[in-house]
């Protein structure tokens, strides 16, 4: 077994994966991509723990378990952040986010 | 070039190309399809590597979960269901850092593992992996317990239709 390519493999997902988090528009579109980030790093840890001895054993492929599950978390924060931003703004486009609101109108007694 | 090296390759080859169908296709709903393809295949180089366990963990949770829910997010975002022209920002800056992290962290690899061969490794059972998680990795397993749960109750937070209570 040649290990170099399982690890030029994943580095190609991750080079696509970094190029659709730069390039996509659309938020659930950039989640996918960093589904695909995810995915090269997982693969050069199953790798590794099938290349390197490590002292422990399998901790490659129980780091690569923790990093999916870990993904899966993150991707149920990210749709419901995705969903609520829909629905406030009416578009799912990040870059017509506003980073900053209009300034809110305090009342004089306050300020 | 050994039966399981064929494999890597052919599997590779279908990763990257559906990966890259995820990141140009003009259709949303098919980015989602072609993640499918994508995840079975490294899935499937999972299996070729001999993790066992996390090839399946990775079929479930990946292919079953995250990918409906994305779907679900296309859905409930409304998008078209037709061809988009509006899907990518211009893409010089996207193409520049990809290619070179990709390309640079490929050219970095093949130096360090040149065509070296490895014996195959033993397989990931779940007996092994068990062992291991339940040995030396339960802090991390008891702390991701907790971020789940952390999770779980922010996207429920997150989602509500008042928007958190505001």
């Amino acid at each position: 077994m040649h290990p170099v390519i399982p690890y030029v493999t994943a580095a190609v997902l991750f080079g696509l994966g970094g190029y659709g988090v730069l390039v996509r528009r659309n938020a659930v579109l950039l989640l996918m991509s960093v589904e695909l980030m995810l995915n090269a790093v997982n693969l050069i840890l199953i790798t590794s723990d099938a290349t390197v001895a490590a002292v422990l054993p399998a901790t490659g492929q129980v780091f690569a378990l923790f990093v999916i599950v870990v993904a899966a978390a993150e991707v149920g924060v990210g749709l419901a952040l995705v969903l609520q931003l829909y629905r406030v703004r009416a578009t799912v486009a990040v870059d017509e986010i506003q980073l900053s609101e209009s300034p809110v109108e305090v009342p004089e007694e306050v300020a | 070039m050994t039966v399981s090296d064929v494999l890597m390759v052919a599997l590779g080859a279908v990763a990257v190309g559906a990966a890259f169908r995820v990141v140009r296709t003009q259709h949303v709903v098919r980015a989602g399809l072609w993640l499918v393809v994508a995840l079975g295949a490294v899935a499937a180089l999972y299996l070729v590597l001999a993790a066992e366990l996390v090839a399946w963990v990775q079929v479930l949770l990946y292919v079953g979960a995250v990918v409906v829910l994305l779907l679900f997010a296309v859905m409930l975002t409304r998008a078209p269901i037709g061809a988009s022209t509006d899907l990518d920002r211009p893409r010089w800056s996207g193409t520049l850092i990809g290619a070179g992290s990709g390309l640079g962290l490929a050219a970095l690899l093949v130096d360090a593992y040149r065509w070296r061969k490895v014996a195959a490794p033993p397989s990931g059972t779940a007996e092994r992996i068990g062992n291991a998680v339940f040995s030396h990795w339960v802090l991390p397993f008891e702390v991701l317990s907790v971020l789940l749960l952390a999770a779980l109750v922010g996207a429920i937070v997150v989602s509500r239709p008042d928007g958190g209570g505001r």
